[in-house]
C-alpha cells in the first residue's frame, strides 16, 4: 500500500495504526508560533470500534490500510460463521465471525443488502442499511384505536431484536425501523 | 455534480470583514503610521526550518529566476526601514505551503507593522490596543506570562533545566505522540508540542494573554537578552486570545553578520533534515550592513483577527475562497 503524509489525511482516508486498520475522522493541524508543526488527529479503529486520538508530526507518513467497503446481501448462519454473497453477480460468498458482525447480528435479514468492510480481504465489520423492514414475531396484543398516541411496548422482530413500538402493533406487522438508533419509524 | 464556485463566506461576513479592515486602517492612522505595499515575490525567502515556502519561475531582464512567495513582508519592509521609512505597517498577502486547518490557509492576509525606536514592551502595548480596538467587544486584560513560568505551572517541568529524556516522555505522554516519534527529536520540538497541546489551549481566556522569554533557540529574527533569572531567551512575544496565537513580535536583530548565521544555520539544518534550501535574502544582509534603526516590529494573522471578532469557528468563514475553493 501508499504512505500518505499528514496533509492527505482526510476523513475516511484508511490507515494502519500500531497494527490496526483505522479510518481517520479528523485532522487538525496545531503550529505553536514559530515552531514545529503537528497534526492532531482523530481516528476510528475499524477493529475496536473505537476512536482515539494521536498526534504526528506534520509531514510524517502512515501506511495505508488495504480496507475496501463492499456490498453483499445476508445468506445464512450456520451457528458459527455468518455467510454473506457479493451483488455484483460473482457469486463469491464471504464467511464473517462474530466478533466482525458486532451489533448487526440483531438486524439480519436474508437478501438485504449489507456493507461489509474487509481488510486485507478479511470481513472485520459488517453495516446494516439505516433502514431495514422487519416482522413482528412477538409483543403484547394491540390497542384497538389507539393509532396517534400513547404509549409504547417491547416487539421482539424476526431478526431478534427487541425494539420500543406503538400500542396499536400486532403480531406478525412489518415494521420499518432506524438501524442508527434502533427506533421504530413506521409501519412498512 | 457541479462544481461549488461560491464564496466560503458570506457576503454579510465579508462585508463586516471589510468594515474592520477600515478600522485598522483608522487605527493606524491616527498614530501616524504609513500604509505600505511590498511585493509579494522576493528572489529571497525565508529560511526559516519550520515553514515550506512557494516559489514561482519567472522571466526577468536577468533570464528565467526562482522567485520566492514571502511568507511575511518582513525582508521588504525591514529595507524600507533602512531606508529611513519611518513607522510602518502593511496588510500583506503571504504564503505558507501545507498549513491548512481551522486555523490555517495556505494563503492568508498578514498584519505587520514596524516601530523604529520603540522597546518591545511599547510594541506589546501597542498590539494589545490595535486587537481591543478591532474587536467588539473588550477582550479583558492583559496578562503577561513568561514561558518558564507556564511549562512551571502547567507541566511542572523547567524548558531550561529539565533533561531532554524527561522532556521527550512528557511531551509522548501530553501530547498523544509516540515514544518512538519523539527519540531522536531534540528540546525545541518536545517544547512546541507541549505548547501547543497543553498550554495554548488555556491562554486567552477571558484575556489577552501575552507569552515573553521564549528561549533562545527559538528567537527566529528576534535579538536574545539575559533575563531575570541569567538565562538567554528571546526578545520576542506572542500574543493569544481564546487559545489562538495571534500575533508574534520583536526586538528585531539589526546585526548583519548574526542574521547571515542564523540564514545559514537554518539551511544547514535543512540539509541535515533533507529539505530543500531556500536562497537567503541577499538584499536584507545588505540593508542590515547599511544600519537597520533599533525598531521594534510585530506580524499578526488579520484574519484570525477577524474570525474572533465575528465569531467564526473556521478561518474559511472569513476568507471570500479558501485555498480548497480558490
Amino acid at each position: 500500500m501508499a504512505n500518505y503524509s499528514t496533509n492527505e489525511f482526510k476523513a475516511g482516508l484508511k490507515v494502519m495504526l500500531d497494527g490496526d486498520p483505522c479510518s481517520i475522522v479528523e485532522n487538525e493541524l496545531v503550529k505553536p508560533g514559530k515552531g514545529q508543526a503537528f497534526n492532531r488527529v482523530k481516528l476510528r479503529n475499524l477493529m475496536t470500534g473505537r476512536v482515539g486520538e494521536k498526534t504526528f508530526k506534520s509531514g510524517d507518513s502512515l501506511e495505508g490500510a488495504d480496507v475496501m467497503d463492499l456490498e453483499m446481501e445476508y445468506l445464512y448462519t450456520d451457528g458459527d460463521m455468518w455467510y454473506f454473497m457479493k451483488t455484483d453477480g460473482s457469486f463469491e460468498q464471504y464467511a464473517v465471525e462474530k466478533k466482525a458482525l458486532g451489533d448487526t447480528v440483531k438486524w439480519l435479514k436474508e437478501q438485504v443488502p449489507y456493507i461489509l468492510t474487509l481488510w486485507n480481504d478479511k470481513a472485520i465489520s459488517v453495516t446494516p442499511p439505516n433502514f431495514i423492514e422487519l416482522e413482528v414475531v412477538e409483543t403484547d396484543p394491540g390497542l384497538k384505536g389507539d393509532t396517534a398516541q400513547g404509549g409504547s411496548k417491547p416487539a421482539t422482530l424476526s431478526s431478534g431484536a427487541v425494539v420500543r413500538v406503538p400500542l396499536f402493533i400486532n403480531q406478525g406487522e412489518v415494521l420499518k425501523i432506524d438501524t442508527r438508533s434502533g427506533e421504530y419509524v413506521s409501519r412498512a | 455534480m457541479t462544481l461549488n464556485w461560491q464564496p466560503t463566506a458570506t457576503m454579510g461576513t465579508l462585508r463586516e470583514r471589510a468594515r474592520l479592515i477600515a478600522t485598522v486602517r483608522a487605527f493606524f492612522a491616527a498614530r501616524g503610521i504609513w500604509e505600505v505595499e511590498t511585493p509579494v515575490l522576493g528572489q529571497g525567502g525565508s529560511t526559516d526550518v519550520h515553514l515550506v515556502s512557494l516559489s514561482s519561475l519567472a522571466r526577468t531582464d536577468k533570464g528565467q529566476r526562482k522567485l520566492w512567495l514571502q511568507t511575511s513582508p518582513e525582508f521588504h519592509m525591514k529595507r524600507l526601514l533602512a531606508a529611513d521609512s519611518g513607522p510602518i505597517f502593511q496588510l500583506a498577502k503571504s504564503f505558507r505551503d501545507g498549513e491548512v486547518g481551522a486555523r490555517h490557509n495556505i494563503e492568508f492576509t498578514m498584519l505587520e507593522w514596524y516601530r523604529p525606536g520603540f522597546t518591545l514592551a511599547q510594541l506589546i502595548e501597542e498590539t494589545t490596543a490595535l486587537v481591543a480596538h478591532v474587536l467588539p467587544q473588550s477582550p479583558g486584560p492583559v496578562v503577561y506570562y513568561r514561558y518558564r513560568e507556564l511549562f512551571h505551572r502547567h507541566l511542572e517541568v523547567d524548558p531550561f533545566t529539565t533533561s531532554l529524556v524527561t522532556l521527550r516522555s512528557l511531551a509522548a505522554e501530553r501530547g498523544n505522540m509516540s515514544a518512538q516519534a519523539l527519540a531522536e527529536e531534540g528540546r525545541d520540538t518536545c517544547l512546541d508540542l507541549l505548547m501547543g497541546m497543553v498550554i495554548e489551549p488555556t491562554l486567552g481566556q477571558q484575556e489577552l494573554s501575552v507569552v515573553v522569554d521564549y528561549p533562545a533557540s527559538q528567537a527566529a529574527l528576534a535579538r536574545r537578552h539575559q533575563d531575570a533569572d541569567g538565562e538567554w531567551v528571546a526578545s520576542r512575544f506572542e500574543l493569544y486570545l481564546n487559545g489562538i496565537e495571534l500575533a508574534n513580535g520583536y526586538d528585531e536583530l539589526t546585526d548583519a553578520e548574526e542574521q547571515r548565521q542564523r540564514f545559514d544555520a537554518d539551511n544547514a539544518e535543512r540539509r541535515r533534515l533533507g529539505l530543500p534550501e531556500v536562497d537567503v535574502d541577499a538584499h536584507l544582509l545588505a540593508a542590515l550592513e547599511q544600519g537597520l534603526p533599533a525598531s521594534s516590529g510585530v506580524a499578526l494573522g488579520l484574519d484570525r483577527l477577524i474570525q474572533l471578532a465575528l465569531g467564526k469557528t473556521r478561518l474559511e468563514e472569513v476568507l471570500a475562497f479558501s485555498t480548497a475553493n480558490c
